[in-house]
């Protein structure tokens, strides 16, 4: 009797993940209907304008789509020559050792640290850094808001690809060794071989991490809603037009800011579900 | 292998070394800078009265401001607010969480499993604005006004899915002798699950909850359209309230109460930094306990 209850149970539980998530897919499209509808999918999608004076209302959600991937993808870039020697380093180099694991901590305090303070370490300690060095008038950005998201993204992108580097079989490494190769040539030409689709991977689910970072984007980009010109022009990015107008949104904007939502919200669902299936790829090699 | 001579082999192997070592020696100079920057601004901020007094209004932070003195007021709005929304939060979402991971770990081959699996995993990827976004239609629109159930639904939807993995992973790597040998003795398999195999995961279920905690107790984003924020302690739970991550997002964005931003990120900080050390202790105790 208490068995099957607790099936009933444990049963309805797991339906609980469903639920939510066609919820979130239900809200989502249903209430950015009304935006598309009005302005056209591709229209909506394509066009740059951001206009909420009444009667003039126009929306187009391309200014932040292309802030969203210019900072994600500068972010990546910035982040790739940090987090993959930490890997190196915690995998291969100081395997099992304790230096090692305090990189570790180290990594994991990182990635513990809420986004709202990345924020405003970002606003008011590199922001300062920024204009001093003279690369942009103002300091806030597309690069500022890079910088701190390349950061947030580290931990995650290397402590996975560690584990991928840990797990390149001993035989293949030693074999290479037995042959007279440096350890350098034996990452080089074993490792990454072994691990880079693993190491690909982890990347990819840092990006999904990247682009629906909110606050500290908000914080830094500056906040204007125009395409970005350059690397350190303002610009905004879909979570960061979100965070700065739903609030004081409604009718056709909230929809609208809906429908960007929406949109991210298929990105993100894309690449992480390209990441994990990579994952699962790599694992089973 | 390129044919070059030993000597640069051997040179071009120290470099690489000696670089990897150098650049990630260099990804803990952020994590020193934060902490060095919030501690430096923050810690005189620090006092009896900043826990137990609320926020002061633009006007009372403005006029202290023009006299020269300090800011008066602290965090204790934000410090309840948190305390309700989290707590209401983890009500749901432990035993939900728990009970779905153990259906997960049962199930494992079942397409039901599989999908309920990746849906997890789309959860889990789903940026924190959005959350915010979906319990604003779900949940604020209908009550017609902001809440701190609200900020609790969209708190519990970001725990969940963490809370499902780690109950999932902890139950798949117990031995399957054990949950064997429960059933050998005649348990069905709620008694051997509840009795047996979820006393043995705890370890790693309850680090997993923590872990949950210390995600979600600094997000903003899902609280902006959901919680709303408020400027005196509130204890009921149909009205706008206030959390600790909302207080610096109002202090940032409102210059008289500036003085008062690094105080309350401190506070979070310490509090978040504290509990991920803890749960790395706790990691590796645990690790030395499955060993033995």
């Amino acid at each position: 009797m208490s068995d099957k209850i607790y099936k009933v149970i444990s049963f309805l539980a797991a339906l609980a993940v469903p639920v939510v998530c066609g919820g979130i897919i239900y809200a989502l499209v249903t209430d950015a209907y009304g935006a598309f509808e009005y302005f056209g999918f591709f229209n909506f999608l394509t066009s740059s304008d951001w206009n909420y004076t009444e009667g003039h209302e126009q929306y187009g959600a391309l200014p932040f789509i292309v802030g969203t991937l210019l900072t994600t993808l500068l972010a990546l870039i910035l982040c790739i020559p940090f987090s993959l020697p930490v890997a190196l380093f915690v995998g291969e180099y100081f395997k099992g050792t304790r230096i090692a694991n305090v990189l570790n901590t180290v990594i994991e305090l990182l990635a513990g640290i809420p986004s709202i303070i990345y924020g405003l370490w970002g606003f008011y300690a590199l922001r300062p850094l920024v204009m001093a060095l003279n690369i942009s008038p103002h300091g806030s950005g597309i690069l500022t808001a890079s910088l701190v998201l390349a950061i947030m993204i580290v931990p995650y992108a290397a402590s996975l690809s560690a584990e991928f580097i840990k797990m390149v079989p001993n035989d293949l490494k030693e074999g290479a060794y037995s042959l007279g190769a440096t350890r350098a040539e034996v990452i080089r030409r074993v490792i990454f071989p072994v691990a880079g689709s693993g190491i690909f991977s982890s990347y990819v689910l840092a990006i999904g991490r990247a682009l629906g970072e909110t606050m500290t984007v908000t914080m830094l980009i500056g906040n204007t809603n125009n395409i970005p010109t350059s690397l350190t022009a303002t610009g905004n990015s879909m979570a960061s037009i979100i965070a700065n107008q739903f609030g004081e949104a409604d009718g056709l904007r909230l929809s609208s800011l809906i429908a960007i939502g929406l949109i991210l919200f298929l990105i993100t669902a894309l690449i992480n579900m390209v990441g994990k299936i990579m994952i699962k790829r790599a694992s089973i090699v | 292998m390129k044919d070059t001579n030993i000597k640069q082999r051997l040179i071009g192997d120290r470099l690489m070394k000696f670089g990897v070592c150098a650049l990630a020696m260099l990804t803990a100079v952020p994590l020193i800078a934060i902490i060095g920057e919030v501690v430096m601004n923050g810690y005189d901020q620090l006092s009896w009265s900043f826990f137990t007094e609320p926020t002061p209004t633009a006007y009372k932070a403005m006029k202290a401001m023009q006299s020269g003195q300090p800011v008066p007021g602290g965090i204790a709005n934000g410090i309840v607010g948190t305390m309700i929304i989290l707590g209401m939060a983890i009500v749901v979402a432990v035993p939900v969480g728990i009970l779905c991971g153990t259906y997960l770990a049962e199930h494992k081959t079942k397409r039901f499993a599989q999908a309920v699996s990746y849906m997890t995993d789309l959860l889990q990827g789903t940026p924190s604005v959005i959350i915010g976004i979906i319990v604003y239609i779900w949940v604020v629109v209908p009550m017609k006004s902001y809440s701190a159930i609200a900020g609790s639904v969209a708190l519990c939807i970001m725990m969940l899915p963490l809370i499902v993995r780690s109950t999932e992973e902890t139950l798949k790597i117990l031995p399957s002798s054990l949950q064997e040998a429960g059933l050998a003795l005649g348990g069905n398999r709620a008694r051997v699950m509840l009795k047996v195999q979820l006393p043995a995961a705890f370890g790693g279920i309850f680090t997993g909850v923590l872990l949950a905690i210390s995600r979600v107790i600094g997000e903003t984003a899902p609280l902006m359209f959901t919680a709303l924020g408020c400027s005196f302690v509130r204890w009921s739970i149909d009205k706008p309230i206030s959390a600790v991550p909302l207080l610096i997002w109002e202090f940032f964005n409102d210059p008289n109460l500036q003085n008062l931003i690094w105080g309350a990120s401190l506070f979070l900080l310490m509090f978040v930094l504290t509990l991920n050390l803890q749960l790395n202790i706790l990691q590796k105790n645990g690790i030395i306990k499955t060993n033995t």
